[in-house]
Order: C-alpha cells, then structure tokens, then sequence
C-alpha cells in the first residue's frame, strides 16, 4: 500500500512569507501612525527623532522577515508580524513618556533625560539578531533535548545567580537584578526559556510513567509518592525564590509552567488539582510568613487605604485606566507620567490610559494571537518533545501577560514581572524574541514538506550529511 | 494642533490597531475555525440504506469545503457496481485518485499511511477503508477530530457508496466508478 503512496504527487503548502510581509508593513504603518500621533499631540509637530527611529523599527523588522525566509520559510506567518507590533506598540509608548519627561524637565528649567527609546530600540535589535542567530543555529529543534539537564544547570544558576553579593542587587525589595558596572540585567527572564527547555526534555523522558502508574485514594487516581519527586522540586524552588529573591511573579510564573506542562505531557487533571493544592499551601504559608508578601496582598486588598505610601502606584495605575475609560484620552494626551514605573512595570497602564479599554483589548488580543500560534505549533508538532517545548513557551508568554496585567489591574497581587515585548527592559525583550525564535524554528519544522520520494534506481547518488 | 483633528487620530489609531488585529486574525482564520461539520447534527430522516451512520444532517447550508452529495444517481447502481476508485475531492490534495484494488487504504499523518495527509486536523492513523465482504467499508481509527461520512461522524465502521463524501481532517474524499 505504501507503493500508492510513493506514487502520489506531494503537496507542497504555500508558506504564505508574502502575507507575512504584509501583516509587518501593516503593523509598520500603524506604529508610526501612533508615534507621530505623540509627536504631534504633545509638541505640535515631529520629534528630531521620530524619522530615525522609525526607519531603524521598520529595518529591523525587514532583516527579521528576510532572515525568515531564508532561514525558516514554512514557519507561521503571523507570530513574528504580531510579536513586532507588540514590540513597536511599547518603543511608542516610551517615546511618548520621554516626550513627558523632556516636558517636565524644560518645565522645571533642568536638562531632559536622555530618552529611553534609544535603549529600548538597542535591545530590540539585539532581540531580532538573536531571533536570527537561534534560527540558524538550532537547525531542528530536536537538538535542544540533548541539553535537558545542561539547560537546568544554566537555567536554576540563572535563577540563582542574584543572590551571589557583589553582583545581585535589589531594586524595590525584590532581587532578581545582577548589575555588573553599568549593565544591568534579570537573569530570571533568561532563566524561564532554560527552564521551559528543561522541563520539555525531562517530561519527555518521564510522561509515561507520570501518567500510567497510578495508586488510588478515595476513588481518585493519584501519581506515587516517587513520581510525586519532581513536582514538589519545583515547588521548592518556586518557593525558595519567594523566600530569598523575595519575588512573586517570578515564583509563580516558574511553578505554574511546570503544572502546566505536567497537565500537557500526561493529560492527567489531578496534577493540576495536587499544584492548585500546593500553591494554596504555599501562598498562604508566605501570607503568614513574610512581611512583604502580606504587604502585597494587603495593597492588593485595598489599594486606597494607604493611597500616599504603598498603594500609590496601583492607585495612580487605577486612576489612569479610570481616566482612560473607553477610548482612552488619546496618545500624547493623557498624564500616563504620573504612575511610577510607567514605562516598565507599569506600562499597561499607561496603555490604558492613552488607548482606553478598546486598545488595551487590541493588545490583549494580540498575546492572545502569540500564545494561539504557539499551542497551535504544539499540537501540529509530531515529537512530545517539540509539543512540550512550544506549549511550554507558549504557556510562559500566558502566564506572565496574566500575572502583569492582573496585578496591574487588581485582579491578583501586584508582582514584579515584565510585560512581554511591550516593557521597558532589555532582558525580557530578548528572552521572549528568543521565545518567539523557538517557536517559530518547531513550527518550520514541522510545517516542512517531506522530501520527495524518488525510487531507488532513479537516486541519483547522494553525499550523507547529518 | 486643534481639538479635532487630535479626536480624529486618536479614534484612528484606535481603529488602525483593531485593523490590525483583524488582518492577523482574518489570516487565521482557517486555523481558527472549528470543522465546519463539528457543529451537532439535527437528525434529518434521510438516513439511505446501506449507511449506518446514527445520522445525516441534510443541508447545513455551506457548501464551501463540502459539497451536497451527487447520490441519487449513484445510490440505485451502487449494488451493482463497485467502485473502481478513491478520490480526493477536497483539501489539499484535491484531485488526487487512488485506484482500489483489494487491500486496505489506511488514511493519516502517519508517513506510512497510503494517503499521507499534510493536515493539523487529522490523526496520525485517522481511518481506514478496506474491502470487506464485497464492498468498500469506512473506520475510524480513534482519531481526534473524527471521521464524517456525509456529514455524520462514524462510530462504527460504515459500508461506503460511491459518491458518499468521507471528511478527514480538511480533506474529502469519495469513491467513484
């Protein structure tokens, strides 16, 4: 019967690149619409800036398209596009706060700060040449299995890695910062891709037996103690970072993937009811335990109660989206300014205030392309261990666009993570392009045509390369 | 700059950023859509002999991907006659035909299969046609999304008349003389 199947012709799937030229175009068009639109609303007519900083987002984002299709052209076609918009929604929004500060600053008679979209477009542009760089060193993303427990060491240093004195620093109460003379950087959003990695490869190996042998308690169907090894691991290391890096997000962002993934690679819900339970125990153990974990929750609570001091933030985060409403003041228009961290921690606020709720949705929906496109990946991909790492990355971008703009937003505690792509911070901007990279390499891979193939007498002979 | 051209750029960017969103969308779309058969099925009494489909729906009123069976022709001479072959009618592959001979013809991802479906929404062993007592009998293999016999999943294996349409994934095939 095989016989049949040799003799059909192969269909080959149109890769769609020139749709994905389109849709970056498109998205170029609209970002420099809303960064003139700054331009024009706060001075009245275009920044010196404005006409190179645009042409360097649109180069960028040309050299990213044409490396995708050279080095990956059966890749999705609206991951990247969507990815660069996000992108480009944040270098606008941070060219506007620093149209704000300049404004206060000749207000106040003293010299502007040096404006951060500079910075911000370095670290973009080293994000892509390290989407490009991922593309064409990891040929096949089979590779990476082979560095499971190499990408654990590297990924739990990471994580460790701000404790070390001398390096580590502390920035709001929270250590996830290593600053070596002037460069400063979270290893933690490093730590997360070598994590994911990591927990795709030894799922792989271990799925079988997570999933098949089971005891039962009262009816339901649990793992055995020993199997229950791993999941508590990485229950203590979630909790460790709480403990010592005294971080939240990082804490549950790290502990939710895992449950997530045990979910994905065994199809089993009690894993998700054991880290549901887990977690609980957890919180509450650090509610009770730590001083700046009941601090968070009590701002979270009631944000107004000590509006001056600690609630400050979140308050005036909550006084923008109020002042935002629906279609939000306008770029340019707003006072987004006046929340600390507005460019980094804070920026979807400022976000909602400019844009309203209808362009918040329209970001919102945006990750939820990204994330889409990446479960989308997982279930076309035909190795477990392709399907673990694309789901894996996948439910990282989810989980942290959730605990962001939930704690900003007051729907869970106020934590310290980074927007995806949209912040102000060079090492979260690399960490998801290299994200994006990963999941784009799976998805060339397995959207590639099959090789012809040609009866043997008709094989014309072949140098073996590997 | 006045107050309405500011009003005016800022509902712009407002919807230039839904366009946007709506072109990625609308670029998904085909990913993004459920089998259009994935909807239930109101069972219609046009169940025809032979078919032990639990049910047929009679039209749901999209004949895009699928179109309306040409069976009434077909059906009378269906006993006499066996079909001579298979052929892909929808998806990718359209146009494809498959002389049947006696063995089976296994229908998947699998790169083993005898149609080697390219298609997210197939299982790697998704069907299995095979000639079982005089005539061409259709199973589902256990996959995910199902196996659809004129717009009917089949839970059971089902004996096929030529110019019934069997859907698997995005892909629809159909027996013919």
């Amino acid at each position: 019967m095989s016989a049949t199947a040799a003799v059909m012709p192969r269909y080959r799937q149109p890769t769609r690149r020139n749709t994905e030229l389109a849709l970056i175009l498109l998205a170029l068009a609209v970002c420099g619409f809303g960064y003139a639109q700054c331009d024009l609303a706060v001075l009245g007519s275009l920044a010196s800036n404005t006409i190179p900083v645009m042409s360097a987002i649109a180069a960028i984002a040309l050299v990213a398209h044409l490396a995708i299709r050279i080095l990956a052209p059966n890749a999705d076609v609206v991951l990247v596009p969507v990815a660069l918009s996000i992108n480009m929604i944040g270098l606008t929004m941070i060219h506007r706060l620093d149209l704000a500060e300049a404004q206060r600053a000749a207000r106040n008679g003293t010299t502007p700060p040096s404006p951060d979209v500079y910075s911000q477009l370095t670290w973009t542009a080293l994000g892509v040449i390290l989407f490009i760089a991922i593309l064409f060193f990891v040929r096949d993303h089979r590779i990476l299995q082979r560095y499971t427990f190499t990408a654990m060491l590297i990924g739990l240093l990471l994580l460790l890695l701000p404790l070390v004195p001398g390096i580590g620093a502390t920035i709001n109460g929270a250590t996830l910062w290593v600053r070596i003379g002037r460069l400063s950087f979270q290893p933690g959003e490093i730590a997360k891709i070598m994590l994911t990695i990591f927990f795709a490869g030894y799922l792989t190996q271990t799925r079988d037996s997570l999933a098949l042998v089971r005891t039962k308690v009262l009816g339901v169907e649990f793992p055995r103690g020993r199997d229950l090894g791993p999941l508590l691991v990485a229950w203590f290391i979630s909790l460790a970072v709480l403990v010592f890096e005294r971080d939240l997000g990082t804490s549950l962002l790290f502990f939710g993937l895992f449950v997530a993934l045990l979910y994905v690679a065994t199809q089993r819900r009690s894993w998700l009811v054991m880290g549901a339970v887990l977690f609980l125990t957890g919180a509450v153990f650090s509610y009770l335990a730590f001083g700046h974990v009941r601090l968070r929750v009590n701002v979270w609570l009631d944000p107004f109660g000590d509006e001056a001091n600690t609630g400050y933030q979140i308050a005036q985060g909550l006084y923008g989206f109020a002042s935002g409403g629906m279609f939000g003041s306008g770029l340019g228009q707003g006072y987004p300014q006046l929340v600390p961290y507005a460019k980094s921690d804070f920026i979807i606020a400022s976000l909602g205030e400019e844009l309203g709720m209808i362009g918040l949705f329209a970001i919102l929906t945006m990750y939820a392309i990204i994330v889409e496109r990446g479960l989308r990946t997982a279930v076309a991909c035909r190795d477990v261990f392709g399907t673990l790492l694309a789901s894996g990355l996948a439910i990282v971008m989810a989980l942290q666009v959730f605990i962001v703009v939930g704690g900003v937003t007051r729907l869970i505690p106020l934590t310290g993570l980074t927007t995806p792509f949209l912040a102000q911070g060079g090492s979260s901007l690399i960490s998801n392009w290299i994200a994006v990279a990963l999941i784009m390499r799976i998805s060339d891979t397995t959207r590639r045509p099959e090789p012809e193939v040609v009866a043997l007498e008709d094989a014309m002979t072949q140098v073996m390369s590997r | 700059m006045s107050e309405l051209v500011l009003t005016l750029f800022r509902l712009g960017f407002l919807a230039a950023l839904w366009a946007l969103v709506i072109a990625a969308i609308l670029v998904l779309r085909r990913d993004l859509r459920a089998p259009r058969d994935a909807r239930p099925l109101v069972a219609v009494p046009t169940v025809r002999a032979g078919s032990t489909a639990d049910s047929a729906a009679a039209d749901l009123g999209n004949g895009k991907t699928a179109k309306p069976a040409k069976t009434s022709k077909a059906s009378a001479k269906a006993a006499k006659n066996l079909p001579k072959s298979l052929v892909v009618i929808e998806g990718p592959l359209k146009g494809t035909i498959i002389p049947l001979g006696q063995s089976d013809i296994t229908i998947g991802r699998a790169g083993d299969s005898t149609i080697v479906l390219d298609d997210d929404y197939a299982s790697s062993n998704h069907a299995r046609i095979s000639f079982v007592d005089g005539s061409w009998v259709a199973q589902d293999l256990g996959s995910t999304n199902g196996t659809w016999i004129d717009r009917a999943r089949i839970t059971t294996p089902v004996t096929l008349r030529p110019g019934q349409q069997i859907k698997v994934g995005r892909t629809v095939l159909e027996l013919q003389r």
